[in-house]
């Protein structure tokens, strides 16, 4: 049915994928052009949990590439793994079996020390949480928080000299009167100025990656509009990398220049912005565009994917979108599809046994508008 | 919600409910040892509007703007401090709660927190069951059988009658808290976002179920969201509410066409489209600052401090809600509304630097 029906063909892919172990060096330099040397690399991370309930595979075989100075969006929703596979490179995961390998400048994070973990955390790979009224004390200044972020990581600089790059920081996140709200304790700052605190804070340091973990989701689309905005140009003036986890398709097509999809615990399809949104493979991603209301034109029925995510205990075998996804051959359900070239780019790839080819699978694509009704859900 | 093109009509029926002057402030607490004056969040100010029969009202802001206080004098959840609410022509302002309990049944709430609104040790049949109980209506065998017809009605399984809330995902439980909301037939129901909390693919399914009840059942919907295009989807027409007033109404194509509040401007251009090409392309409005507090909200047109196109006059006069530029239906409350094709990210006010929000550093230059 598909081309990489034949084992053959599928393993001639695999070895070709970048991201898979072993090749990843090479390959990883291929897919994005000569000369450019990833800056944080994650490869076949699995996560997983002992809970009362059984074991939770959270993450089961993620890869991913951060270019210096590029922007990755991460996209998926509640419990598709996007949040716990960055937590768990950052050593934030508490009790979680991981395998796997996460090298930033070369060096593995998941096998550092505590010590050395706490060296790179904040200072060259910073951080932004979904909140900002938890992530940031409420007992001490913002200022302080911000001079204590600075004086952890430079043993060296003077009390005096911390306060003014706080005071710095914050005027160039948008602040106003900088040199007076240094002083001010985060309730005194509004849901807007606290995540932009967030940032000044997170990028105190100059770091080479900032993960941004949902970072305007608890804010209004005017502030959202502005935090966005903060954060690109951040990082064209300092060159930062970007890692942006995130459910709002919306955000990702504003910010990422590469895009991974996310569920159940895997990358479903990876490729650059233009080709997630135009020519996708896979129909996960397919399903969660068209399930979005249209911003313009007719208002149609929407085209909700039915059913709910996969129970991450006890995870069938098979592809973890099969129970829902409208395309859904027997071998989804009993074969795990690989991750794997599914466009004309190679570094578009989609983990689905569809027909790689573009008029197969839209033949597919029309065949089923027909037989099914639009209203098939739950 | 009617998403067909051919039910986009609806709301030309006659008016189910008329909003009128409505006021609602909350005391606050000052601080200060001895309080020298009582202070107020002025959460909703004299609002009017008007909601017909069979339509779907979207009702947009941002937080703390007081849609959702609006929302709740409407089903007389809190008392309103001045002004009148109309349900089918009957002042329902200050009516008693005796008189007030069978309107109740009229007038319904769908919550945004599926997990918060479902008490978790009472089982799902037993929650459903609730306004029949409250009302006298139904009992034992004939209650459980209604129960099950309205889970069936909202798509979940009547089995499942036994089963607690944390049984359910988030798209199933806000299920139930339809199935709630629909148990007497009600002309009214309020929806407070109803969808923000879900994932994209099951908030499609919401939305859906909530379209197909309103086309069978004939419900008039309040539809409360912060996201423009889940709003665009549901609503006929949109009202935009910014510090507790109504700054703009219209059917929802004539605002997505030309919006005339400079706000309402800013804010269809701050949403980030799922489209690439399109994200490029356009002209983003960045509003500087944050909405002013409530409790002392801006003089004049409470928008003057972070608007674009401010002058004198925005300071000084408050202006109506009314018809601007010719149009019919159209309502916006500003002195000097946007013209089809402006670009208010070219204007820059005229009024005093300290009347205006100043944001230093990187926002401000751009």
């Amino acid at each position: 049915m598909s081309c990489s029906g034949e084992l053959g063909g599928y393993n001639l892919l695999s070895a070709l994928r970048p991201c898979s172990a072993g090749l990843v060096g090479i390959a990883g330099i291929f897919q994005k052009g000569m000369g450019s040397v990833a800056l944080l690399e994650v490869r076949d991370l699995h996560v997983s949990f002992r809970t009362d309930d059984g074991i939770v595979n959270a993450v089961r075989g993620v890869s991913f590439v951060v270019e210096p100075g590029q922007t990755l969006g991460i996209v998926g929703e509640s419990g598709s793994g996007k949040s716990v596979s960055t937590q768990t490179v950052m050593g934030l995961t508490r009790g979680a079996d991981v395998e796997g390998v996460a090298l930033f400048n070369g060096r593995d994070l998941l096998t550092m020390t505590k010590q050395e973990l706490s060296q790179v955390r904040g200072a060259e790979i910073g951080m932004i949480f979904q909140d900002p009224l938890s992530s940031l004390h409420p007992f001490y200044k913002v200022g302080w928080q911000i001079i204590e972020m600075l004086r952890l990581h430079d043993k060296g600089i003077t009390k005096a000299a911390a306060r003014k790059r706080a005071i710095e920081l914050l005027g160039l996140v948008g602040i106003p009167q900088p040199d007076r709200r240094v002083d001010d304790y985060p309730h005194q700052f509004s849901g807007g100025m606290r995540q932009r605190a967030m940032i000044a804070m997170a990028m105190a340091n100059n770091p080479a990656l900032l993960i941004a973990d949902e970072p305007t989701t608890a804010l209004d689309v005017t502030v959202q509009a502005q935090v966005l905005q903060m954060i690109n140009r951040l990082q064209q003036e300092f060159g930062t990398a970007v890692i942006l986890i995130t459910h709002d398709l919306g955000v990702i097509a504003d910010v990422a220049d590469d895009v991974v999809v996310m569920y159940g615990g895997m990358v479903m399809e990876q490729a650059d912005r233009m080709t997630t949104f135009k020519s996708f493979h896979h129909p996960y991603t397919e399903g969660l565009l068209q399930s979005l209301p249209a911003y313009g034109g007719e208002r149609e029925r929407l085209r909700a994917i039915p059913g709910t995510p996969p129970s991450p205990i006890n995870v069938p075998p098979g592809c973890p979108f099969a129970a829902r996804c409208p395309y859904v051959m027997d071998r989804c359900r009993a074969e795990l599809p690989p991750l794997e070239i599914a466009g004309e780019a190679a570094d578009h790839l989609s983990r689905c046994w569809l027909p790689h080819n573009v008029a197969a699978r839209q033949a597919l694509r029309v065949k089923l508008d027909q037989s099914l009704p639009v209203s098939a859900e739950a | 919600m009617s998403t067909e093109t051919t039910n986009r009509a609806a709301g030309d029926g006659d008016v189910l409910l008329r909003v009128e002057n409505l006021v609602k402030h909350f005391p606050v607490k000052s601080g200060k040892l001895i309080p020298t004056e009582r202070e107020y969040v002025h959460a909703v100010e004299d609002v009017s509007l008007e909601v017909r029969r069979g339509e779907t009202l979207g009702l947009v802001g941002e937080t703390g703007c007081g849609k959702s206080t609006l929302a709740r004098c409407v089903a007389r959840l809190h008392p309103v401090t001045s002004g009148k609410v109309y349900f089918n022509e009957q002042d329902i302002t200050d009516l008693s709660p005796r008189r007030m309990r069978p309107l109740r049944r009229d007038i319904q709430m769908i919550f945004q927190d599926p997990y918060g609104s479902l008490n978790p040790r009472r089982r799902v049949g037993s929650i459903i069951g609730d306004p029949f109980s409250i009302h006298r209506t139904a009992r034992g065998e004939d209650r459980k059988r209604q129960v099950q017809h309205l889970m069936e009605l909202v798509g979940l399984n009547p089995e499942h009658y036994n089963r607690f809330p944390a049984e359910f995902s988030g798209g199933q439980r806000q299920r139930i808290g339809v199935a709630r909301a629909l148990a007497f037939q009600p002309k009214l129901i309020i929806c407070d976002e109803p969808v923000s909390a879900l994932d994209v693919s099951i908030q499609a399914q919401i939305l859906n179920l909530l379209s197909d009840l309103q086309r069978e059942l004939g419900l008039t919907y309040i539809f409360i969201a912060h996201d423009l295009s889940v709003v665009r989807h549901v609503s006929n027409r949109v009202a935009v509410m910014y510090l507790g007033k109504i700054v703009e109404e219209s059917p929802v194509d004539g605002m997505w066409a030309h919006p005339r509040h400079p706000y309402t401007d800013a804010l269809l251009s701050a949403v980030p489209l799922p489209d690439p090409e399109h994200a490029q392309q356009r002209e983003r409005i960045i509003l500087a600052g944050d909405v002013p507090s409530p409790i002392h909200p801006p003089s004049g047109c409470r928008f003057h401090p972070r608007c674009p196109k401010a002058r004198p006059t925005c300071v000084s006069t408050e202006p109506e809600l009314i018809a601007r530029l010719g149009d019919a239906d159209h309502r916006a409350a500003c002195h000097f509304p946007v013209e089809d094709g402006e670009d208010i990210s070219q204007s820059t006010p005229s009024i005093a630097e300290d009347q205006r929000v100043i944001e230093s550093g990187l926002i401000a230059g751009a």
